[in-house]
């Protein structure tokens, strides 16, 4: 007889990784983008990834961190709205119920010491109302106008504060994320300047396709770091 | 003493092709007191007829509420509907634990349902001897659902179960179609007024504070059963026959 049993084990570190997501509530709806890699620790091992993901007509979920959780998370969701749909009573499920359903599996799975390695941005727009929220792996929810994750909380947060105001147009949105992005671009060592952004508005749910940030290299200090300092800046 | 061969288990089809358990069952629901249940664009609400065992016992109670937007009223084992109760309520807590928001009445009416068809498929079980109408108000608006012994379930504009409620399905026959442009003192007089038909064939009893008990839910209204004094103001409009629209609300 076996009197000494194993630990179980789980996954202590994510191994394939999205970025940075962004979120921004707008008067007329919410705009959620990410970019488009998935890191294999630092290589960018597959740039043509979509972290977006429609969940019903109105929802949104943009997800970083392991890439293999968050594919279990979009097939939890699916699940669900497969359920929604079978009923067939017309009721479907309203962004904060999603952001609220999701920070209950991320908790639950933390509470078995084995979580969900990603934070979620659930983005949404219902009867006129903007919703949006993020859960953490630790099944901490919260809701905010503006909302980044991974590098973004520390690059892309005080510029999206700085940015925001509550009459906010989508379009507008679009264009603040797009800089946010390019930031992130020049300073996040695990991001690409391909992005992809979502919009929740009374017209429903829309991704773009992936598309290219224009980038400029040219500045002086890229191009010669060491002319005016005697130390690099980076 | 066996008047037939085939009623001795829910399990055993009758050579008929019927199921006597739960049939007896329905019989149940027959023999409760009345409840009547109406609805309108914004309210439903639920009248219901309170019995006593005996002078010196308490009423037997009709209204469960089961959370802020749904509560039912019983026809049956009181007993059986307590269960049930519990077991809706701990449904509802459990949505809204999980999705923040309140469950959908077609939901929780199909999930109790289940739990009645369950009861007349196992050989270890008896169907639920209880009969209930639940109403509720959510995203799609009021409800107002019949549950049976059976499993089936039934949407409504109005319905009544229980003791002689065939002559307030009869009231009820003649009015449904006015009632979704009724305000909700005229719903809640219809709905009385379908309960006293109930008892109107009866010498010793008429409907008042001791016996009969309101409940209301809506649109800007959980619910909220009203019974004792706070029924009084909706029974004065019976008295009076006047269809003066009455002051519903300040009776909480």
């Amino acid at each position: 007889m076996q009197l000494v049993v194993d630990p179980v084990r789980h996954t202590t570190s994510p191994l394939v990784t999205g970025g940075s997501v962004i979120g921004i509530k707008c008067s007329d709806g919410v705009v959620i983008a990410a970019d488009t890699l998935a890191s294999y620790g630092s290589l960018a091992r597959f740039q043509n990834f979509s972290r977006l993901l429609k969940v019903t007509d109105s929802c949104l979920l943009g997800g970083g961190g392991e890439i293999s959780d968050f594919q279990e998370i979009q097939r939890l969701l699916e699940n669900l709205t497969t359920q929604d749909f079978c009923f067939n009573d017309e009721h479907k499920k309203s962004p904060r119920s999603l952001h609220q359903y999701l920070g209950r599996v991320l908790y639950a799975q933390r509470s078995r010491l084995n979580p969900f390695w990603n934070s979620l941005i659930v983005g949404g727009y219902v009867q006129s109302q903007s919703f949006l929220g993020m859960v953490d792996l630790y099944g901490t929810t919260f809701e905010s106008e503006v909302l980044a994750s991974g590098f973004g909380v520390l690059l892309g947060l005080p510029l999206l504060r700085k940015a925001y105001r509550p009459d906010l147009t989508v379009q507008e949105g679009i264009k603040i994320v797009e800089e946010v992005y390019r930031v992130l671009f020049y300073r996040d060592a695990r991001s690409i300047n391909r992005i992809q952004v979502a919009t929740a508005t009374v017209d429903g749910v829309t991704i773009s396709e992936p598309y290219s940030l224009e980038t400029k290299w040219d500045f002086k200090g890229f191009v010669n770091p060491r002319s005016t300092y005697d130390e690099s800046t980076w | 003493m066996f008047r037939n061969q085939y009623d001795t288990d829910v399990t055993t089809f009758s050579p008929q092709g019927r199921l006597h358990q739960i049939e007896y069952a329905q019989e149940a629901v027959k023999q409760g007191s009345a409840v009547v249940g109406v609805r309108n664009k914004n309210y439903a609400v639920l009248a219901t007829l309170k019995r006593t065992t005996s002078d010196l016992a308490s009423t037997q109670k009709k209204l469960f509420k089961i959370d802020d937007h749904v509560g039912m009223a019983i026809a049956g084992l009181t007993a059986d509907a307590r269960l049930l109760s519990k077991y809706m309520r701990t449904e509802c807590l459990n949505y809204k634990y999980v999705y923040e928001c309140a469950m959908p009445l077609s939901r929780l009416v199909l999930r109790v349902a289940d739990k009645h068809q369950i009861a007349t498929q196992r050989v270890s079980k008896r169907p639920f001897g209880v009969g209930l109408l639940i109403i509720g108000y959510d995203q799609q608006g009021p409800h107002l659902y019949e549950t049976s012994p059976s499993g089936e379930y039934w949407e409504y504009q109005a319905m009544s179960i229980g003791a002689r409620a065939q002559s307030a399905r009869t009231y009820l026959e003649k009015v449904f179609e006015t009632l979704n442009s009724c305000s909700l003192d005229q719903l809640c007089r219809h709905a009385i007024l379908a309960l006293r038909e109930t008892v109107a064939a009866l010498k010793d009893i008429d409907l008042s504070t001791k016996n009969c008990a309101l409940a209301i839910v809506g649109e800007d209204l959980d619910f909220t059963i009203y019974e004792d004094e706070d029924v009084l103001p909706y029974l004065d409009v019976i008295e009076t026959g006047s269809s003066q629209p009455m002051d519903g609300q300040s009776s909480t």
